[in-house]
């Protein structure tokens, strides 16, 4: 085959369903594409331009356009602001995600490699427990939460967040279709032909085919507890344990209660809290849609 | 080795060298399948004490009531009272106020974020693909967004002092007070489509790719045009994620809390405590402290979500096509 006809080929896969399109087709495409993309990326980007700009501009200049740059100052009062505690609340949040992402990726992993590659008696209602959960609204749960953990002594700790957080019967779902895709029964049986127990075979086999599940599985677990409100909002009390969301939170409130005015740190601090999870998601895009798609088309 | 696992996969290379008897093959295979149920022994004992546990807690809790004796000095006594939580929630004005309020805002919403979004998918599924690429990406960052600081940065657009849509209105005469109790839900609604049709869209562009691309050829040769191709083979290619869409919409709407909570900070006269079911609920437990009324308000409402979703989803799933 010759590069032309290769070229000539590829081209031909990238052209949409529909071509031939008739100019004014096109022309209301784009101008629906264009504005939906102004919608979407507009108030970012105001965003953006309020953490540069003083106090005082934020009420008195255009609010799309920038004024006097005041970033590097706004951020130092960020950081600074009642002894630091948004960099407390940053490390929180941080600690919380990885320590409840990697265990909650640890075992739902494992129990939905076994869904998938055994056939154990029991594995039906095991999964028939798994999909109805995922009926469950959460408001059921909050309430007789909070009173579970009253009785472990676990409000207002850390733990109230981090174990609960390892149980996500959606992350096994997920995982469960991962294995089934990514891992060949004949190749555990042949390690098994060739001595290897199960655990090894898990190990040395069965885990290392799963990286791109395991990843997309931690990435939206990571996301999903960066973002949490209601948790930590009901379980948490002390300011010193509280997520970056929560703190924002707070910070919006004060306004109402004391004449402070904090919203020069609330938009500062909302950027800050916005870009690594932005970043995150944008460079592992691949996980994460695959993600989300299959756990809506299977 | 690879020649005896074609032949029979399953086989266990006991049973396979010692030739026939069934008896220690089975007992090996039992033994492999213990293991592999082990695997889902952390997993399960977790999800029995936060999910199973929690479900029946609130099951039981709904069925005690709290009463202070005399002037609500002295200790709280705690006595079963049957179905009384269950009877008062149902006459309780305020948390069906709040249903009816969200349920009212989901049944003008949700079509309105799904029509959108359908639509869209629609119109990148018609440019080129890598195009739709880059402009898929963009379109995302909402979805990327936290929900909380999604909702910060609409507050203070919305905001008359800070924001820059109250004058923006003006220029065209328009006097909006976003936080105004008529606009309000304007401006909630506003807020989840920007934060949900991205995702929606994604959704539905990638059953549409799912979509065989000879079915538009043939609809082509047979004269149809493209948007006759659209509405009459697209349209219901997607269906199945549309509801699905839907449905989890649905779900979230009528369980809507932080958006609310955030919009009270900024207007507690409009936001009221109990603006939302949840918020209700929220109110009941951790501010009256009747946790037992707040468990059977939380039961009554996922009854509520459960029966609407199922409903919903038979509804327009009843009819193939």
């Amino acid at each position: 085959m010759t590069t032309t006809d290769a070229r000539a080929r590829r081209y031909d896969d990238d052209l949409p369903a529909g071509h031939h399109p008739s100019r004014l087709s096109r022309t209301l495409v784009w101008t629906g594409l264009v504005l939906f993309l102004i919608y979407s990326i507009a108030p970012v980007w105001f965003l953006i331009v309020s953490a540069t700009k003083s106090q005082r501009d934020l009420y008195t200049t255009n609010g799309l356009w920038f004024a006097d740059f005041h970033l590097f100052d706004n951020t130092r009062d960020l950081f600074t602001y009642h002894d630091g505690i948004f960099l407390r609340w940053l490390a929180n949040t941080l600690v919380y995600g990885v320590a409840g992402t990697v265990g909650m990726t640890v075992l739902c992993v494992a129990c939905g490699y076994a869904l998938a590659m055994y056939q154990f008696r029991g594995r039906g209602i095991l999964m028939g427990c798994i999909i109805a959960s995922f009926l469950i609204p959460g408001a059921l749960l909050t309430i007789p939460s909070f009173l579970l953990y009253t009785r472990l002594h676990i409000v207002d700790t850390p733990w109230a967040i981090i174990v609960p957080h390892f149980f996500s019967a959606f992350s096994v779902y997920l995982a469960k279709v991962y294995a089934e895709g990514a891992i060949p029964p004949e190749l555990l049986e042949a390690a098994r032909v060739d001595g290897a127990g199960e655990y090894r075979a898990f190990f040395t086999i069965g885990a290392r085919l799963m990286t791109t599940g395991s990843a997309t599985i931690f990435l939206l677990g990571f996301v999903g507890s960066w973002n949490s409100f209601f948790g930590p909002l009901v379980f948490l009390r002390g300011e010193q344990k509280w997520t970056v969301m929560l703190g924002l939170y707070s910070w919006l409130n004060i306004k109402m209660d004391r004449s402070v005015d904090l919203t020069g740190l609330v938009i500062v601090g909302a950027i800050v809290s916005l870009i690594p999870i932005v970043a995150l998601m944008l460079s592992m895009q691949r996980y994460w849609r695959s993600g989300i798609t299959l756990g809506s088309l299977k | 080795m690879s020649l005896d696992l074609k032949q029979n996969p399953l086989a266990p290379p006991a049973a396979e060298q010692s030739g026939a008897v069934d008896a220690p093959g089975r007992r090996w295979r039992r033994t492999v399948e213990l293991k592999g149920a082990s695997f889902t022994v952390p997993f399960f004992a977790g999800f029995v004490v936060f999910t199973v546990v929690p479900v029946i807690m609130a099951l039981s809790k709904s069925l005690y009531s709290s009463k202070s004796s005399g002037l609500g000095f002295g200790e709280k006594t705690v006595s079963f009272s049957g179905f009384e939580n269950f009877d008062r929630a149902l006459h309780d004005v305020k948390f069906w106020g709040s249903l009816w309020r969200v349920a009212l805002f989901a049944i003008v919403v949700i079509p309105l974020i799904q029509a959108t979004s359908l639509a869209l998918a629609l119109l990148l599924d018609s440019v080129r693909r890598r195009v739709a690429g880059k402009l898929r990406i963009a379109m995302l960052v909402p979805y990327m967004s936290p929900g909380i600081v999604a909702t910060l940065i609409w507050i203070y657009l919305y905001s008359p002092a800070v924001g820059p849509l109250t004058p923006f209105f003006k220029l065209f005469g328009i006097n909006a007070n976003f936080y105004s109790s008529e606009l309000i839900w304007v401006s909630v609604g506003n807020l989840m489509a920007w934060g949900s049709i991205g995702f929606n869209m994604l959704i539905v562009y990638g059953a549409l790719q799912a979509v065989p691309r000879d079915i538009f050829d043939s609809a082509r040769v047979d004269g149809a045009s493209e948007w006759r191709i659209a509405w009459s083979i697209k349209v219901p290619y997607v269906r199945r994620s549309l509801v699905l869409v839907s449905v989890l919409g649905i779900i979230g709407t009528l369980q809507i809390f932080s958006e609310p909570l955030l919009f009270r900070s900024m207007t507690p006269e409009t936001v009221t405590k109990d603006f939302t079911p949840i918020m209700t609920i929220y109110n009941q437990a951790f501010a009256v402290g009747d946790f037992n009324y707040a468990a059977a308000l939380s039961i009554v409402l996922a009854l509520v979500v459960g029966l609407v979703s199922a409903t919903f989803y038979k509804l327009t799933n009843r009819a193939p096509r």
